[in-house]
This record gives structure tokens, sequence and C-alpha cells, in this order.
């Protein structure tokens, strides 16, 4: 077993370090590197605490969909031949909810900032 | 340094030019570059850009239409009365600065933010949709028989192109085949009329004062095809930077786009728009993986790119609010 301090915890004070501390006094375009890799390790740290979830519910609506079993990985291979074949689609019960919820996953994590996702987050 | 290639160009086709001042570089990866720098002259200094692929890079690599391609064309817009900076000089070997062109420098600003938020733009953005309604009319009515050599597209070519780059990522997005299958059971197939296309209309690529649209810039991606594509890459949500109820660049109204495309005398199509807006969101979302390839294999191993990698979900989202929009 690691120790503590958690991977978040870690990441989350380097990342208020560099905010407070450095980025007022960083100019021109390293100030907006550093914001871009401010932004990176805040979505480090939403990863590492909703990924697990997200990818649950994700494995568990795609094995209802298709019938079938396997990693994150196969099961979205095998929706993505079922769409391009036209096996499926949004008249599939389940395909518009579950390509909804998987995509609010991924922003939720990717970009929780973004309009469109503002917009819809609640619907 | 470049100063003194430069100084030896300018006297070329500046008469009276002593040299440049203030060279320095606004952008540029390793085979394309932008330099902003001030021609010395006894009557006034003249603002000036060098765009340039430098010594050693040859010709322009997929799509990309060439500097040459894009100095001919940038012209021929200045010359119709179209924003454009007027082309000072087409490099030549003797030049010893690589390919490419110098152009006047139009003050302005290109930043989306900048241009959607600031005071100083207030007055301007009501009236921009309309304007650059007009401005991409004058650029698909450019004289066919005066432009260079250019690629050809349609929407099923397209359609295959982005079908086959997504997929040499090799990761699944179920969402990106929805909106490839999409487009393939949409097909307009090819348009009546087939025209120059900018191909690259939107922020970062247009210079905007307090008055409106100065220049139409970047014309990289050029190539003849459907006009309508230009009108649906600048609804695509990505380049509204959160304003999202403005589709046309986060300023205008699609209705002021089209009424501005129709004063200058052509027909707007939104059927064929909106398949184009579809395509483009697509289309930017594959470039936002692409980026993550590139990062992942270098040389380019920064951390901007990774993290466009991780914008591809924002157009998945977009794509969904197109293709399967949910109630309030």
């Amino acid at each position: 077993m690691q120790d503590e301090p958690t991977p978040t915890e870690l990441i989350k004070a380097v990342a208020d370090f560099l905010r407070t501390e450095i980025a007022p006094v960083i100019k021109g375009h390293n100030s907006f590197k550093l914001r871009v890799g401010i932004n990176a390790l805040d979505l480090v740290t939403r990863q590492l605490a909703l990924a697990e979830a997200g990818d649950a519910t994700e494995a568990a609506r795609l094995k209802v969909l298709l019938g079938a079993d396997g990693t994150l990985m196969e099961l979205n291979r095998a929706l993505s031949e079922k769409i391009a074949s036209g096996e499926v689609d949004l008249k599939t019960p389940g395909l518009p909810e579950h390509l909804w919820q998987t995509t609010m996953d991924k922003l939720a994590v990717d970009q929780p900032n973004y309009a469109s996702y503002k917009r819809e987050f609640g619907k | 340094m470049i100063e003194t290639e430069l100084t030896r160009c300018v006297a070329s086709f500046h008469p009276g030019a002593t040299g440049v001042t203030g060279a320095a570089k606004l952008s540029g990866g390793a085979s394309q570059e932008t330099w902003t720098f001030d021609i010395v002259h006894p009557d006034g200094n003249v603002g000036a850009i060098l765009r340039r692929a430098p010594p050693g890079y040859g010709a322009a690599p997929g799509r990309a239409a060439g500097l040459e391609a894009e100095a001919t064309l940038m012209q021929l817009a200045h010359d119709a009365g179209l924003p454009s900076p007027k082309v000072m000089h087409v490099l030549r070997p003797e030049d010893g600065l690589g390919r490419g062109f110098i152009m006047a420098r139009v003050e302005g600003e290109t930043i989306a933010r900048k241009i959607l938020r600031d005071e100083e733009f207030a007055k301007a953005r009501p009236m921009l949709a309309r304007q650059l309604g007009r401005v991409i009319a004058g650029i698909h009515g450019l004289p066919q028989a005066k432009l260079p050599k250019l690629r050809g597209l349609t929407a099923t070519k397209e359609i295959e192109d982005l079908g086959r780059e997504y997929h040499s990522f090799n990761w699944p997005r179920p969402v990106f085949e929805l909106a490839l299958r999409w487009l393939r059971d949409h097909d307009p197939g090819p348009s009546s009329e087939v025209t120059l296309v900018h191909g690259d209309f939107r922020h970062g690529n247009l210079i905007i004062g307090p008055d409106g649209v100065r220049a139409v810039l970047d014309w990289e991606l050029a190539h003849t095809g459907d006009p309508m594509e230009d009108l649906g890459w600048i609804c695509v949500n990505s380049w509204r930077f959160g304003e999202i109820d403005k589709p046309v660049g986060g300023f205008g109204s699609r209705e002021d786009l089209f009424a501005g495309y129709e004063e200058a005398g052509r027909k707007a199509d939104p059927d064929r728009v909106m398949f184009w807006e579809v395509m483009g969101t697509l289309r930017w979302g594959v470039m936002c993986c692409g980026m993550m390839q590139r990062f992942r294999l270098g040389p380019d191993h920064s951390m901007e790119r990774a993290m466009i990698g991780r914008r591809a979900s924002e157009t998945e989202i977009d794509l969904l609010r197109l293709l399967a929009p949910r109630g309030k």
C-alpha cells in the first residue's frame, strides 16, 4: 500500500502553488503556457476523482446495449462498429441516453466550463 | 539574423527603403513562420508581415494550398476590393528567405475573446455577421480564371478523408461514428456551383477593428468546392467561445450572415450550411485528436498540443446537440 498524501492531494498542492505564487510573476507566452499547465493538473485531479465511477456505469450501459461482455475499449469498439454499419442508431432504445451520459461524463473531466456542457447539465 | 536578409529584400520592392526594424516572430511551427517588422523609409516606416517556409523546407504538405497560391489569392481578394492585405513581394530564391511572401500589416485584433468581450468592439459586433456574409460572398465570386491551381473538395470526399483520419487514430468514439453515419446519410451531393472556398474562415483568421472586419488572413486551406462549406465552418460552436446562442462566431445570427451573403448577389442554402456545420464540428474534433497524436509521436511534445487532444469531447457534445438534441 502506498502512503499518503494521495496523488490528488499532491497534484492539487502543486497546482495551487503555481496558481497563487508563480502565475502572478510570469509574463508573456510562458504565462499562457503556465495557465495551460495548471489546467492540465486540474484535469488530472478531476479524472482521478470521477473516472472510476464514470467508467463503471459506462461499461454497465454498454453491456446492456450490446448484450455482450468485454473491456471498456472492446465494448466501445463494438458499439462503434454497430453505429457505422447502421445496426444501431438513434432510434435504438437507450442509445441516445447512453451517448449523452458518456459524453457528459467526459466533459465533467475535460472541460466542465464548456458552455454547451453547462447548458446541458441538469437536463 | 533575419533583418539582414530582409533589409536586402525590401530595397528591391520598396524604393528608398533603408532597412528594417523590430523584426519579431509572431508564430511558427517547424515548417511555417509569421514575422512582423517595419520597413524603414525616409517618408515614414511601413508595417509589414513576412509569411514563409524557412530555407530548406519544400512544398506545402497535404491539404495546404502552398504559400505562392496564398499570395495569389490574397492579392486577388485585395484587387477585388475585399478586406485583404496588399501583397508587397513574393519571395525569390535570391532573397535567401525561403519560400513565401511579404504583405502589408493590417492593425486590429484576431483574438476571439477580446473581439467578443472588449468594449472597443461593442459597436462592431452586431454588424459583423452581415459584413462577413458580404465578404465571403465576394471571396466566392473571385474570378475562376485567375485562381491558382487548388485541390478540389466535395462533401463525399471530405467524409471519406475524415473517416480515414479518425480510424487511423485507432481509438473508438461512438459519437464520431454517429456523425460519420449521419453525414453519409445526408450527403447533399455535388453543389450546383463550384467556387473558391477559403477553407478556414473563422476567428483567428479575421482581423477585426472597432469599425468591423479589416482583413481576411490565412488562405492555407483554400480549395475549390461547395461555397456553403465556408458558411457552415464559421457557425461551428467551437468558434463561438462561450457565446453559444450566437452561431456566427459568437457575435451574430445565421440570418444576418445569409442576408449579407445575399446582399452581395449570392444565394445561401441553409440546409447545406447546416450539413457543413456538422461536418466542420467533426472536422475540428478529428483535428483535436490529430494534435494528441502529434503530441505523442513528437517532435512537438508540448502540453498545449496534449491539452487540445482533450478538447475532442467538446465537439462530441456539440455533435450530440446537433444530431440528438434533448428537450429542456
